[in-house]
């Protein structure tokens, strides 16, 4: 019958669904934190790629992926202390620096690629975290392939949603974030440190932006190439935005864009598709469109000072 | 005009004018600094670089030829971010206004010059206006952001120009994947043998001067600024937002893909997948640079042309990756925000 061919199509979709959407779950989650306090930084792709950069150099001459982990986030964090001291303490437009940071994410990492491992005597290739074994549970058909054979990084992702939806919405420090973000002034007559919440939410925000780079390297692709990020940051905003600025919200939309990348890989391999290849590439930036078009009408989600510095 | 205002006004006029020129040696010091990490001799590589810039007569022709793609889409850019519509699409828009041309300069070929040139120029700018367009309606309608809508229409255009130059529209030879040439009738005119500079840059001077007109000299110029200073202001003053915004995205949009179009009838005849290196993302420090002045996207474009130009030659002659150059426009754009902060400062002092 028809049916084996289309349930592994449907399992090799799906697998790759989840894996597809972890970086840019990452960068979501931890935009979701910033613009939550206000501050909105289209300049996830830059900070992304310094993640990468940093996370592949120091994993490949040190050989602790760990290490390169480490290192990317905090890239990820300087990245954030400069975003945040422009926009919030200088009180610059959060957009134009935004930009400014892209532009630097791409020279800065490629610059330092091509003199560093351009010509390179030796293989680039990193060996990256490997999928995990669950006993029983990995060798369930169809469900162990999709759901049980997963590297860590990904797993992570488990641990970093409910995670983020605790610290915003059970804790006291986000409730700060989400009233420096919602009522300022408010915020500020009842003793909370405006400029000081904003800058650790952006910084919590660019960390995060800074794993999903360093997964990219460490646990995807086996070496930095110029442009990896290729948009994911971008797509990470309209995630946020579609997910309603809520890290669950994020979880669920990212695993929707996972399905549009898991989809455009598979069909290109496919023999007998004649569908060109540039279609299936522009897939995920498609339904990004179709997504804010559907579903952005409720704008009253977004966090009342988006993108305007307090005082 | 009393003499203290024009005193004020000159004051005011030096600062915004040398802000550019304090930006740049303080993010070529940075640049210098990590040509250092890196092993570089930072003298050698920006001696390079403005050497291949300045040398003779036809590299400085080279970076105005650099600097033509630029004052198109940044004097364009220059209208949108007034209006605080914050259009990072010029790249798609140039890729739309490119393929139109290509395509008009292409398939009616046999007209005659006088009406091909006007009609490859008009099809450049009016598919680039429509890209542009299509972003401010998805944000008028249906309220999305246009920041990721003309990041993702940059996506979508790139794409699509990739699967016509290798499908429907590639050479008949189909050795490479590019389209055949353009018309020669569609040709624009290089006046300066044996350089190519091209009237294509008489035009983007013309743009630029045209919509600095618009947006400081004219009511229309005016209510686009009211808009980008205080949109519901705006429109309690009774000002059809959405229809500016529309009109500044379609501005924007046009001036881009008559770039995109220029490119194609001047340069390079034909339409490739790389037929634009990034120069609608560089457009946009072009214009913030100049404060978002369309008349001081000239000299910031042919800036940034030159920065282009030299570090081609900086690569080829010191080994130096030419993508410093992103980096370097990054730290400009960050430079001058913070001078800006504190021009504005020390203006309050004074008052």
């Amino acid at each position: 019958m028809d049916l084996l061919p289309s349930i592994l199509f449907l399992q090799s979709i799906l697998a790759a669904t989840w894996r597809m959407a972890t970086p840019i779950l990452y960068a979501a989650v931890g935009e979701v934190f910033s613009e939550k306090a206000g501050v909105i930084n289209i300049g996830l792709e830059g900070v992304m790629l310094i993640g990468a950069f940093s996370a592949y150099s120091v994993a490949f001459e040190s050989g602790s992926l760990w290490l390169g982990l480490l290192v990317g986030i905090l890239a990820g964090i300087l990245s954030g202390l400069i975003f945040a001291f422009f926009t919030i303490t200088i009180k610059a437009n959060q957009i134009v620096v935004g930009a400014a940071f892209n532009m630097i994410g791409l020279g800065i990492t490629g610059f330092l690629y091509r003199s560093m491992y351009a010509v390179s005597p030796v293989p680039l290739g990193l060996k990256t975290f490997p999928s995990l074994e669950f006993p029983f549970l990995s060798s369930i058909p169809f469900f162990g392939e999709v759901l049980f054979k997963h590297n860590i990084m990904v797993y992570g992702t488990l641990l970093l949603v409910p995670v983020a939806t605790f610290v915003l919405y059970k804790t006291a420090f986000g409730l700060s974030i989400r009233a420096v973000g919602e009522h300022p002034k408010a915020a500020d007559t009842v003793g909370v440190n405006v400029l000081r919440m904003r800058y650790v939410s952006v910084m919590i925000g660019t960390a995060l932006a800074a794993v999903g780079g360093a997964f990219l390297v460490l646990a995807y692709a086996d070496q930095f190439v110029e442009g990896i990020v290729s948009g994911r940051g971008f797509i990470a905003l309209a995630v946020v935005v579609f997910g309603r600025w809520k890290p669950w919200g994020a979880f669920w939309s990212s695993l929707l864009f996972g399905i549009f990348y898991a989809l455009q890989l598979r069909i290109q391999t496919m023999p007998d598709v004649n569908i060109p290849y540039q279609f299936l590439q522009a897939l995920p930036y498609l339904a990004t469109l179709l997504v804010l078009v559907g579903f952005n009408k409720r704008r009253v989600q977004a966090p009342k000072t988006l993108g305007v510095p307090y005082k | 005009m009393d003499f203290v205002s024009i005193k004020k006004r000159l004051l005011k006029f030096s600062r915004s004018a040398w802000t550019p020129f304090a930006a740049i040696p303080i993010a070529l010091g940075i640049g210098a600094i990590l040509l250092l990490i890196a092993g570089y001799d930072p003298i050698q590589a920006y001696a390079a670089m403005w050497q291949g810039a300045f040398k003779d007569r036809t590299a400085i022709t080279e970076v105005l030829i650099k600097a033509t793609p630029l004052i198109f889409i940044g004097a364009g850019l220059a209208v949108a971010f007034r209006c605080s519509i914050w259009n990072i699409g010029a790249e798609g828009q140039f890729y739309a206004g490119a393929v139109a041309a290509t395509a008009v300069g292409i398939y009616l070929g046999d007209l005659p010059r006088f009406l091909l040139v006007p009609l490859v120029l008009f099809a450049g700018a009016s598919s680039g206006a429509l890209w542009g367009m299509l972003a401010a309606f998805l944000k008028n309608r249906f309220g999305a952001n246009e920041v990721v809508t003309t990041i993702m229409l940059n996506y979508i255009a790139i794409f699509i120009t990739g699967w016509l130059v290798t499908g429907p529209m590639i050479e008949t030879e189909g050795l490479f994947a590019q389209t055949a040439k353009i018309s020669q009738n569609a040709w624009l005119w290089r006046f300066l043998p044996p350089t190519r500079l091209h009237t294509g840059f008489i035009l983007a001077l013309v743009l630029a001067i045209v919509l600095y007109i618009i947006i400081f000299k004219t009511s229309l110029g005016y209510t686009i600024r009211a808009v980008g200073i205080n949109p519901d202001a705006a429109r309690y003053a009774g000002i059809n937002v959405k229809r500016k915004v529309l009109l500044a995205m379609a501005i924007s949009g046009g001036a881009a893909g008559l770039g995109g179009a220029v490119e194609v009838a001047a340069i390079s005849y034909r339409l490739y997948q790389l037929i634009s290196p990034g120069y609608g993302f560089d457009g946009i420090a072009v214009s913030l640079l100049v404060n978002n002045n369309p008349l001081g996207v000239i000299f910031s474009g042919i800036l940034f042309g030159a920065l282009r130009s030299g570090a081609e030659v900086m690569q080829m002659n010191a080994k130096v990756p030419s993508v410093l150059v992103f980096l370097i426009q990054g730290l400009v754009v960050l430079s001058v925000v913070a001078f800006g902060v504190y021009s504005y400062v020390s203006k309050e002092k004074e008052e």
